[in-house]
């Protein structure tokens, strides 16, 4: 049985009080229906809900940030031109160990995240919604099927729980189709997208459980009033996970467009060696730029970076990022599916340069060697692991610079005693 | 055409096919293991495995096209792919056949490689592992030349070309995928109070 | 006038390199065996070729997707 022995557990801190109109996800009374009922009204099923996303704005919460207007677009076209029920998939595997968001929100406001899987079922015409829960997680079992009992009849379209193995590529949307038709949580080659062809070989829609509590709250109120928080480019509100060298870890609801500084102050982050923004498969900041960036694309962007699946982790001033970065790598080459030989041989290869980086490198070789290997093993695999490492690796190189060179000069690690702090759980078996 | 050169040529075109098949396994194995040379390239293996099984079927087919007409054995058309029907030493002939089946299903297969897809390529191609001890089984079983030099000598390079892939098959790959490393020890501090764990 | 593109399988690929070995042009190995496409769009020139080397993967995991380009509006055809 796997858990997730993160810095954090599912604490949940009150937002800034400087957004109107938040929290929104993060406002549940007790999660009973009743309590859900009198805050938010009856589920609202709009003639167009499609057209609704479209004009929000509302990007998925999962980490890819795609539109997911366009998502569901696809699937109805396919589900009409193929005359087959489309199947909607809400994905709470949450692989990402820096993230708590996503079981946080489901054992607080289940009934959001369902309302949405059924918004957007009744809009794509599906008969089938499906809730995918990580292994071993009873908690939050038993809190969304407390919330399916407690609705069980009212809604038009069958619930189904089910639960995932908890490694990180599960989170991954073919793997997860994969594993929903009785194979391993395993990628699968791309295309056909699951949009297209998925749960047993019919349009599936999967959408993480954020995306699909907003869906809920746009099929209610429409998008002008979703859009009100947040900036016009990056509308509406996120969950983001702040871990790592702060006073107050935990999930909180922000508004989109908000600084990161002051996201990292409201947290009580200190001196910190830097930031990492978007969880594994984000981007390494120094403290510098992470200071003047802001949670919107563009900002974000100028650094090559994205707000990724929120989960933001601040590293200690007394840490090796270098070393953090290295590990981080060496968790991810761990997590491979197997199946595509850059990611089998190049991750593992990255891993072992960047621990000898750590360890000193004085000679440059190791350097040398990630600095081939990096763009080498970016887009040859079924899935982003391989970019999404290079991508860790190359931001983590580029952010702590000096930390490089200085191990260099040494050859040696400045910090050899220096504790590891970015989680490196052990996760469910290879299935 | 004489009975006796019919005769004749059923074993030694049997014989031929049993070491050209031998070399074809052999070939497999080398491009499963991906060797390759400055001179031999793997195209090179691939294409040859190819060539030398195919080779080996045409030679098959001789082998059963003469059993059928010698009158000694006699072997009528459905004795060639319907096991242990035959009169003329019936078991051995019948594996004869099994081992005929089992290529024609190879062959079939690779040929229609694209059509079959690749799990079900796969699958039967691993027959050619039964295929092999069945075919050796059936010439020593049938084969009157066994005890004679030539008859040895061709079974046994057959024999130890296939024993020798087999073993190479099986050892480990050359390429071992670098072990990942533990950069620091010791117990991932909590920089907080820890609260309450709420997960199981 | 119907062109091609090269298409690489990761999953089904195993690194057997007979790809790499028929059309260098196209295809390169990794420092681990395994097939990069250094261009996807395959040139008039080397259509043969790379029939070929789709045909020779011994994994099928290379193959060549048939792409049409379009006939530009209001172009006669002769």
């Amino acid at each position: 049985m796997s858990t997730q022995p993160n810095v954090h557990d599912a604490t949940v801190r009150p937002g800034p009080t400087r957004s109107p109109g938040v929290p929104r996800l993060a406002d549940w009374a007790d999660g009973s229906l009743a309590a859900h009922l009198e805050r938010w009204g009856p589920l609202e099923h709009p003639s167009d809900l499609v057209a609704a996303v479209e004009q929000a704005g509302l990007r998925g919460r999962g980490g890819a940030g795609f539109p997911t207007a366009v998502k569901m677009a696809a699937v109805a076209a396919t589900a009409g031109r193929r005359r087959r029920r489309p199947v909607v998939v809400a994905n709470g595997s949450e692989g990402e160990p820096l993230s708590a968001k996503d079981r946080t929100l489901l054992r607080r406001n289940p009934h959001l995240v369902l309302d949405g899987m059924v918004a957007a079922a009744v809009a794509l015409g599906a008969d089938e919604a499906v809730v995918c829960l990580p292994e071993g997680d009873a908690t939050t079992r038993a809190a969304v099927e407390a919330a399916r009992a407690e609705r069980s009849g009212k809604d038009p379209v069958a619930l189904v729980l089910e639960a995932v193995p908890h490694r990180y590529v599960t989170g991954e949307e073919s793997a997860l189709v994969h594993w929903l038709n009785g194979g391993p949580a395993a990628p699968t080659l791309t295309p056909p997208r699951p949009a297209e062809r998925g749960v047993g070989r019919r349009p599936t829609l999967v959408d993480n459980v954020e995306t699909l509590a907003n869906v809920a709250l746009i099929a209610r109120f429409g998008p002008a009033w979703w859009r009100r928080v947040g900036t016009a480019e990056d509308p509406g509100t996120t969950l983001v996970t702040v871990t790592g060298a702060v006073e107050r870890p935990g999930v909180r609801e922000v508004a989109l467009g908000m600084s990161l500084g002051d996201l990292l102050e409201h947290a009580g982050a200190g001196p910190s060696a830097g930031v990492l923004v978007g969880g594994y498969f984000g981007t390494c900041l120094s403290p510098f730029h992470a200071s003047g960036a802001h949670l919107t694309r563009q900002s974000l962007g100028a650094h090559g970076a994205s707000i990724g699946c929120g989960a933001v982790a601040v590293l200690p001033a007394d840490c090796c990022p270098l070393a953090e970065v290295a590990r981080v790598a060496a968790w991810l080459a761990g997590q491979s599916a197997g199946q595509c030989g850059a990611c089998v041989h190049g991750l593992p290869a990255l891993a072992g340069a960047l621990a000898a980086m750590t360890a000193g490198d004085p000679t440059g070789r190791a350097a040398r060697s990630v600095e081939r290997w990096t763009p080498m093993v970016k887009g040859r695999g079924a899935c982003k692991l391989p970019d999404g490492t290079a991508h860790l690796i190359e931001s983590g190189l580029a952010a702590f610079a000096d930390h490089v060179a200085e191990h260099q000069r040494l050859g040696a690690c400045p910090f050899p005693g220096a504790a590891p702090v970015l989680p490196v759980p052990t996760m469910a078996a290879r299935p | 055409m004489s009975s006796l050169s019919v005769w004749y040529l059923m074993r030694g075109s049997g014989f031929v096919a049993l070491l050209l098949l031998s070399v074809s396994v052999a070939l497999g194995v080398v491009g499963v293991k991906r060797w390759s040379s400055s001179r031999w390239s793997r195209v090179v293996t691939a294409g040859l495995h190819r060539n030398v099984a195919l080779l080996a079927t045409t030679f098959l087919v001789i082998h059963i096209v003469t059993a059928s007409l010698d009158s000694w054995v006699g072997l009528k058309w459905v004795g060639t792919v319907v096991p242990f029907v035959a009169t003329y030493r019936p078991l051995w002939v019948g594996l004869g056949a099994l081992a005929f089946d089992l290529l024609l299903a190879v062959m079939a297969t690779s040929l229609l490689r694209r059509h079959v897809g690749r799990g079900a390529w796969r699958a039967v191609h691993w027959a050619t592992w039964l295929l092999w001890p069945t075919a050796l089984i059936h010439a020593l079983g049938s084969g009157t030349d066994i005890t004679k030099a030539w008859g040895l000598v061709l079974v046994g390079a057959s024999v130890a070309l296939v024993a020798g892939a087999a073993v190479w098959r099986v050892l480990p790959q050359r390429r071992p995928s670098a072990p990942i490393p533990t950069v620091s020890t010791g117990a991932p501090r909590t920089l907080v109070a820890s609260t309450s764990r709420s997960e199981s | 006038m119907t062109r091609y593109q090269l298409t690489l399988d990761p999953i089904a690929c195993d690194g057997r390199g007979l790809c790499a070995d028929l059309l260098p042009e196209m295809v390169r190995l990794d420092d681990w065996g395994f097939p990069m496409l250094v261009a996807t769009d395959v040139p008039a020139e080397l259509e043969s070729r790379a029939k070929r080397a789709a045909s020779a993967c011994p994994m099928l995991a290379l193959r060549l997707k048939a792409t049409r380009t379009p006939v530009a509006v209001g172009a006669r055809r002769r």
